[in-house]
């Protein structure tokens, strides 16, 4: 896998306001698959995403994406290499002073020169994609969340991209709007020959559609594999992870003192 | 004692560090000379936002402002029989100091409060981060047509606000009092040289509008993308303008009128 990874990090020491995120984390991601990057809510894979798309720099270690070293890229550079890569936020971050037409078509304004007409065609084909056309006349405020999230999708394919990375994309969604999702990302992986990265905690989801995964906790990878491979993993941290279980490696307390102090009484113990 | 010294030495280092970041932006956003196909219809749409919507404010607050003038200065110069002399006073308060110094005061208000919650706004929802990842640098696309746009909008709406001051002025001089109204157009004329009173308070309009639109759009930019943030960020424009304002104005003054 590592002779055709599109994304590769080595050793990324990243930290922020005193707190280390990634303690010298590696991971290959492959080209033209769909990587999911798993873990508990806080273990920095947003921060991870951010890292890939040279949004922030490592302080110390790789980050290379189509073979150019993320970090080091002059402005310029890295620009145009952010016009090969695609984001899905979580929010979705449509800018809610354009309509949804408006939006979709800002890649291409901003990037490209073609005609009127011909950003309409493309608009409008990658809102069908997503099965929004009829709605292109639509404000943000107007969409409800698993719509302004295809909006999203449809502008982040915009300029066909080579990656596209989507950040918590099942997040706060109902079952309909999930399914519509997961087969979008399915559907626009195989389609367009992208390399995906989907960063979520949302684990059914995220297995039925990755060809492979990893799982990330205390600044590093804790598993990786297959999906298949995932499941049989011997670690209990993996497992617990995988099987939401409430109590396990990582505990459902928080570090505390005494109990017994605290509650003021006697025999018991924390 | 010491912790007191050291926090003295904490809050030194962040204020010399904000400016550094704040300097470090301003060229960032000054350095890139956008496409003019792209950058003059978002500087229209920007003009439209923070110079013609501030219009309404501005109009009043003169009108009112010149009424006062008027009334102010009858009552003072009546005493010593010169209420002729009014027309000179009143174009040259508003020239010289009120119309800068109030509209920069309003502009602040009105349109660098806006400017700075809108940018936070989208910082808070990811826009800005959204446009980065599209290729798209924020600071030449969002921040300089806002920046570009205060700068410019500023003097024309001391120059309205000044115009429309004399015009209250003149009502309530002229119209209401009975002050001769030959008297009251000739001693402005007479006294009002464009250069030392018009030129110079149109510089110190072009000063004020620069100042209050950077920092409005730098405490957007650099807020804390939370609701507290934001608002922490607005209040901070207004608070920063303000002083920054009157203690350049004074500056200003000192430089242009000082004849010491």
């Amino acid at each position: 896998m590592e002779s055709s990874a599109y994304i590769r990090l080595r050793d990324v020491v990243f930290s922020r306001s005193g707190r280390r995120i990634f303690d010298g984390i590696s991971l290959d991601i492959p080209k033209g698959k769909v990587t999911a990057i798993m873990g508990p809510s806080g273990t920095g894979k947003t921060t991870l995403l951010r890292l890939i798309g040279g949004q922030l720099r490592p302080d110390s270690g790789q980050v290379s994406v189509a073979g150019h070293d993320v970090p080091r890229l002059k402005r310029k550079a890295l620009y145009q290499l952010r016009e090969k890569m695609g984001m899905l936020f979580q929010s979705g971050a449509l800018f809610t002073d354009l309509s949804v037409y408006e939006n979709v078509a800002f890649p291409l304004r901003a990037h490209t020169s073609l005609p009127e007409d011909m950003i309409r065609d493309i608009v409008l084909m990658k809102l069908e994609a997503v099965g929004l056309r009829g709605a292109r006349k639509l404000m943000p405020s107007e969409l409800s969340g698993g719509m302004t999230r295809r909006v999203a999708l449809a502008r982040s394919i915009a300029l066909d991209p080579e990656l596209i990375m989507y950040d918590e994309p099942f997040a706060g969604q109902d079952p309909i709007a999930m399914g519509v999702l997961v087969k979008l990302i399915r559907d626009l992986n195989s389609s367009m020959g992208l390399t995906s990265v989907l960063v979520s905690h949302d684990v059914p989801e995220s297995l039925s559609i990755c060809h492979y995964a990893c799982i990330i906790a205390d600044g590093k990878v804790i598993g990786e594999g297959t999906p298949e491979e995932l499941r049989a993993h011997p670690s209990e941290r993996v497992q617990q992870f995988l099987e939401g279980k409430p109590d396990g490696p990582v505990p459902f307390h928080y570090p505390s003192g005494d109990a017994a102090a605290d509650f003021g009484v006697g025999g018991l113990s924390s | 004692m010491m912790d007191r010294i050291a926090g003295l030495g904490r809050l030194g280092l962040a204020i010399i560090a904000s400016f550094g970041r704040s300097g470090q932006f301003l060229f960032g956003v000054l350095a890139g000379v956008p496409r003019p196909a792209t950058g003059f219809p978002l500087l229209v749409k920007q003009l439209y936002a923070v110079g013609v919507l501030s219009l309404a404010i501005v109009v009043v607050s003169g009108l009112f402002i010149g009424m006062v003038l008027g009334l102010q200065g009858y009552t003072i110069l009546s005493d010593y029989g010169s209420e002729s002399a009014i027309g000179q006073m009143i174009a040259l308060t508003l020239v010289r100091e009120l119309g800068p110094v109030v509209t920069a005061l309003l502009f602040a208000g009105r349109a660098g409060s806006a400017l700075t919650a809108e940018i936070g706004l989208m910082k808070a929802t990811e826009q800005l981060s959204s446009m980065e990842m599209m290729g798209v640098d924020p600071l030449r696309r969002v921040v300089a047509p806002r920046l570009w746009a205060g700068f410019l909008a500023m003097p024309v709406l001391a120059m309205i606000f000044s115009v429309v001051g004399i015009y209250g002025g003149m009502l309530v001089g002229v119209e209401w009092l009975g002050v001769f109204e030959g008297s009251f157009w000739g001693n402005m004329q007479s006294s009002v040289d464009f250069v030392d009173d018009v030129l110079n308070g149109f510089i110190k309009s072009v000063v004020f509008g620069f100042v209050c639109a950077w920092i409005a759009v730098y405490q957007g930019y650099d807020c804390v993308p939370t609701s507290a943030g934001i608002s922490s960020a607005t209040t901070k424009t207004v608070v920063y303008s303000s002083l920054a304002v009157l203690g350049l104005d004074f500056v200003l003054t000192a430089v242009m009128f000082g004849d010491f």
